[in-house]
């Protein structure tokens, strides 16, 4: 009959040894440790500027792509009720999520508007020199060329107005920040991961004799491992969530009080870093594992061999 | 027990360490193995311990046929082992105590076990009252009696000694192999290694002598056969 009592017992002396001597370790050589947190934080840090950076001109492209909109002019010799009629097929092509139908009376009061009310510029003129128009919505601003051309092709469509250099200008901003930050974000976790992978050799290095002995006498190649595997994950968490701390500080006092009380009110929008608290936590903490458990182990296999 | 049967060994440069190797140590038996430097008695103790494996022949260890046993199962065969140092390897930031249980602790034994054992193996080789010591603090032989308590303490069938005596006088020297054979009347198989002929003529047991990768001679009456 299995002695469960025993293995639990045995099991749970192994986890509190692991644990013992991981946190050690950590202090025996508390330079190194403190050397790479601060690397840890570091990477972090930049990984997670960039991605903020990112996530805000994501959004800001977002809220300018609602508002990049195209103009569908309709066809002077339309009647009314054809113009009005072309909404089903402008809202059938491809990226188009929708039309809104403006009537040229509509669209001269708010020329109209748009100017002194008493203005005589506008006496002797009626609604007659303007056209119904379709204000087009579209899904993915990045089309917008190729949906141009597809309005333009319905019969009883004059003409389609579109911004298309904002639009690619946009598209082109989010591409290149996209890039960056992933580029940025790859490199920084191989050096971050090279550092605490050095960080470790330097320690097994200074306890081979021990990892020797250890070998020499029985001990098992994951029982040998796993203090290093503990020490890692502590450095690295320790390393991740004093990163978020700070991360978090540097975005509440750059983006949102220079940035928010600067440029904002006249340019952009900036998200609340609520708005991914939880999601950057928890990438943090992942990668901060990652780093200090992957550099752990590839740092001691060497050592394991024999 | 420990089995060598034509065993050679041939390293990456080309050395050939050992050619044609036979001999048996029976459980129990008390052995010494003797030779000059580079005749091969390096390569048969790594052979034992299985930092290398044989090139041809076979070599069993305790049941373990150290040709062909898998990595994972290594550990299992080592605890098997108990091996000492010429040069002790103790730990210098832990206590004599903790040296000892060390060894213990990384095979599993729970703090129960360790601190039934520890005191118990410590008083064997003598050093019961030097438990808090830290190894700087001892003498060389008592560093080495330290090492033997540690390859003693998880009970091994075998304990290979590499030139226990090399850094001591000669009375310790003389206490070392005073312990170990107490250690082999209780009951473990010991092979030492050693260049010491007066040792090991004092003490009457078997030599396996060893000379360019063969052995030259192997006698039951303490005969040491290898003139250096």
């Amino acid at each position: 009959m299995t002695d469960w009592t025993g293995i639990i017992t045995m099991k749970s002396n192994r986890f509190g040894y692991y644990i013992k001597e991981g946190i050690n370790s950590i202090f025996t050589h508390g330079f190194m440790s403190f050397a790479s947190v601060c690397i840890i934080i570091a990477c972090l840090i930049i990984m997670g500027s960039f991605s903020l950076l990112s996530l805000n001109v994501d959004h800001v492209i977002k809220v300018h792509e609602d508002e990049n909109v195209m103009l569908a002019f309709v066809d002077e010799t339309l009647t009314d009720t054809q113009a009005m009629a072309l909404q089903d097929e402008i809202e059938a092509v491809p990226n188009v999520a929708s039309a809104q139908f403006v009537s040229r009376d509509s669209a001269w009061n708010s020329f109209k508007d748009s100017y002194d009310s008493n203005s005589s510029m506008f006496d002797g003129l009626t609604s007659n020199v303007l056209r119904h128009r379709y204000i087009v919505y579209l899904d993915d601003i990045s089309l917008m060329s190729q949906t141009q051309l597809d309005v333009e092709q319905i019969p009883g469509i004059a003409r389609v107005n579109a911004h298309l250099e904002i639009s690619d200008g946009f598209v082109k901003l989010r591409n290149i920040i996209n890039t960056v930050s992933i580029s940025l974000a790859a490199i920084l976790f191989i050096i971050s991961l090279f550092i605490m992978s050095n960080t470790v050799k330097l320690t097994t290095f200074e306890r081979r004799d021990e990892i020797a002995i250890m070998k020499m006498v029985g001990a098992t190649s994951s029982f040998i491992r796993w203090p290093f595997v503990v020490e890692g994950l502590i450095l690295g968490l320790v390393g991740s969530l004093t990163a978020y701390i700070l991360q978090w500080g540097i975005y509440q006092a750059f983006v949102q009080k220079v940035i928010g009380s600067v440029i904002q009110p006249f340019i952009i929008e900036t998200l609340p870093f609520a708005a991914f608290a939880i999601p950057l936590l928890i990438v943090f903490i992942v990668i901060g594992f990652a780093v200090g458990v992957v550099g752990s182990v590839i740092a001691i296999k060497n050592y394991l061999r024999v | 027990m420990v089995q060598f049967i034509d065993v050679f060994k041939t390293y990456e440069n080309g050395a050939k360490a050992l050619k044609g190797v036979t001999f048996e140590i029976n459980d129990g038996e008390f052995a010494f193995l003797v030779g000059p430097s580079g005749s091969g008695k390096s390569t048969i103790i790594k052979l034992i311990t299985g930092e290398i494996a044989p090139m041809d022949g076979t070599v069993i260890v305790n049941g373990y046929d150290m040709g062909n046993i898998k990595f994972g199962k290594m550990p299992y065969m080592r605890r098997t082992l108990g091996v000492v140092f010429q040069d002790f390897r103790l730990i210098e930031d832990k206590t004599v105590y903790e040296n000892v249980a060390f060894a213990m602790r990384v095979v599993g034994a729970s703090t129960k076990e360790i601190k039934r054992r520890v005191p118990y193996v410590l008083e064997l080789v003598g050093l019961d009252s030097r438990s808090r010591r830290r190894p700087q603090e001892l003498s060389g032989g008592e560093q080495q009696r330290v090492a033997i308590a540690r390859a003693l303490v998880n009970n091994p069938s075998l304990i290979i000694a590499d030139e226990p005596t090399g850094n001591l006088d000669p009375a310790r020297s003389l206490e070392i192999m005073m312990l170990l054979e107490k250690i082999n009347e209780l009951g473990t198989t010991v092979l030492v290694v050693t260049h010491e002929k007066e040792l090991v003529n004092s003490l009457s047991k078997r030599v396996i002598a060893i000379d360019g990768g063969r052995v030259i001679s192997d006698g039951l009456d303490g005969y040491y056969n290898y003139e250096e």
